[in-house]
């Protein structure tokens, strides 16, 4: 079956794709988008999380044709998306205002294209979010495979939760596993980017 | 495979009845696992994410209409007054992701016998919306269960709204797993407080074949409450009381050794999460105690 759905703010289309099949084998296997990991395939650790329609989800649960129209924000759209919601004060998909990826490009222009540049699609050349900055200074990151589900899942709490009690940031990251770093450096990478927030408002 | 998609709830009875083998999917937290572990193959996938109704409340008089894939997240955070038990056992399923997407329905109609909303159900007092082309009917939760993952559903039946009884009274649930997230529960109970029957009811996950209540349990705390006049004089229960309905509680299980803990764990375990939920219930409704009316969710 064919889906149609929006990733990042772009829309996509992702051809053939088996009845059972989920999100996340979409995501990596037929958009070419890795960020999301495949782990468990349970919903047991949380690396594969995503937005849906702004809900973090595991996207190993969820159905390919269940995406049919809806909005998905990946770890590789993530600093894009932080940055809409900082300009606009909300967290919303860019491509649902028409605003990025969506215009038309003539063949002259995309003979001029480099990857160099910046993308929301694979999240290269954009600058990082403060969760992904936070997650380097605190030295959060050791195998990094828990690492974008992490960065999803503690972006998703700031942007409900500016100002989060260790309960709030255990009980919120309580569904990804971290097998390398005892979560730590984690915790401490999430208070350092709400502290940043904090500032920055 | 097919990959059904229908737009609307009558859409929905429609291709359920034309293929009554198809696997309704919401929040996909159990079905997806097993097709994700090609533990199963259903011939066709029933979608019912665009089903707006399944995913409306309404709080009404005496009792709250939920619909079938109204997430966890949205229980804990929005009806922990009218069902205080239910968003307590709400708040001990798996993860936050996993409870954006998974809902009671889902659990009902897997018929786990570790499913958490179990136990708040039975004690709480509820009847299951089903509906097919044929018509609606209302199922008391007591009869839902039939079996080890099986439920009182027609091949051509879906779940639609779950009926439950507003709390007028304290709740609790518990469970017991290895750690606060992401756990299936060892065993499970729910225990809620009717004063104005002057009853009680509860719920067991996880220690028997099916969900269940403790029916002697329940009987035994009825008659001593009635007979001590503690419903008016609001006395402490005494331990000998606790000690009886944490037994009972006990005896009402029939578990099995398994990967999770042993049957005589279970057993054990089940009494001491019911004589526990008896003192604290019991000190919420004597309004001593500084926990809120409200499930702590």
């Amino acid at each position: 079956m064919r889906v149609n759905f929006t990733v990042n703010g772009r829309p996509q289309e992702a051809d053939d794709v088996w009845e059972g099949e989920s999100l996340l084998y979409v995501l990596r296997e037929r958009l070419g988008l890795p960020g999301s990991k495949n782990a468990c395939e349970q919903g047991e650790c949380g690396s594969c999380t995503v937005r849906l329609d702004g809900v973090p989800v595991c996207s190993c649960l969820v159905a390919a044709g269940q995406v049919e129209g809806r909005d998905v924000v990946t770890v590789e759209g993530l600093a894009d998306f932080a940055k809409q919601r900082a300009e606009h004060g909300h967290g919303g998909a860019c491509g649902t205002a028409g605003g990025c990826g969506s215009k038309g490009v003539s063949t002259d222009e995309a003979k001029q294209w480099s990857a160099k540049g910046t993308d929301s699609q694979t999240g290269e050349g954009v600058e990082l979010s403060t969760v992904q900055q936070a997650f380097i200074d605190a030295g959060a990151v050791q195998c990094g495979f828990c690492t974008p589900g992490l960065l999803v899942q503690a972006d998703a709490l700031l942007e409900r939760n500016a100002d989060p009690s260790d309960q709030d940031i255990r009980e919120a990251l309580s569904g990804n596993l971290c097998r390398c770093t005892g979560y730590e450096k984690i915790l401490d990478a999430v208070r350092l980017a709400a502290a940043r927030q904090g500032e920055a408002v | 495979m097919d990959f059904l998609r229908p737009a609307s709830w009558e859409e929905a009875l429609a291709a359920k009845a034309e293929y009554p083998t198809a696997v309704p999917i919401a929040g996909g937290t159990d079905i997806m696992v097993e097709i994700n572990f090609d533990h199963r193959r259903p011939e066709y996938l029933l979608d019912l994410n665009r089903i707006e109704l399944l995913r409306e409340w309404e709080v009404g008089e005496e009792v709250t209409k939920l619909g079938a894939s109204v997430p966890y997240t949205q229980i804990m955070e929005n009806l922990r007054g009218t069902l205080p038990g239910l968003a307590l056992a709400s708040h001990t399923v798996a993860s936050p992701q996993i409870r954006n997407r998974g809902g009671v329905g889902g659990n009902l109609g897997c018929a786990s016998p570790a499913g958490d909303s179990h136990p708040a159900l039975l004690a709480a007092g509820a009847e299951v919306e089903v509906e097919s082309v044929r018509g609606s009917r209302l199922i008391p939760i007591d009869e839902f269960y039939t079996g080890v993952k099986r439920n009182a559903l027609a091949a051509d039946e879906l779940i639609k709204t779950i009926h439950i009884k507003n709390a007028t009274g304290p709740q609790q649930y518990s469970k017991v797993g290895t750690r606060n997230a992401m756990v299936i529960a060892v065993c499970g109970f729910g225990l809620a407080l009717h004063p104005e029957t002057r009853t009680v009811r509860t719920g067991i996950a996880s220690a028997a074949p099916t969900p269940i209540r403790a029916k002697a349990a329940e009987e035994f705390l009825n008659a001593a409450l009635e007979e001590g006049g503690f419903w008016d004089n609001g006395k402490v229960i005494t331990p000998s009381i606790a000690k009886q309905f944490g037994d009972l509680a006990s005896g009402a299980c029939n578990p099995i050794d398994d990967v999770r803990g042993t049957a005589k764990y279970r057993r054990h375990a089940v009494g001491i999460l019911a004589r526990r939920q008896l003192v604290w219930t019991w000190e919420q409704y004597r309004g001593t105690n500084g926990r809120s009316f409200e499930g702590a969710a």
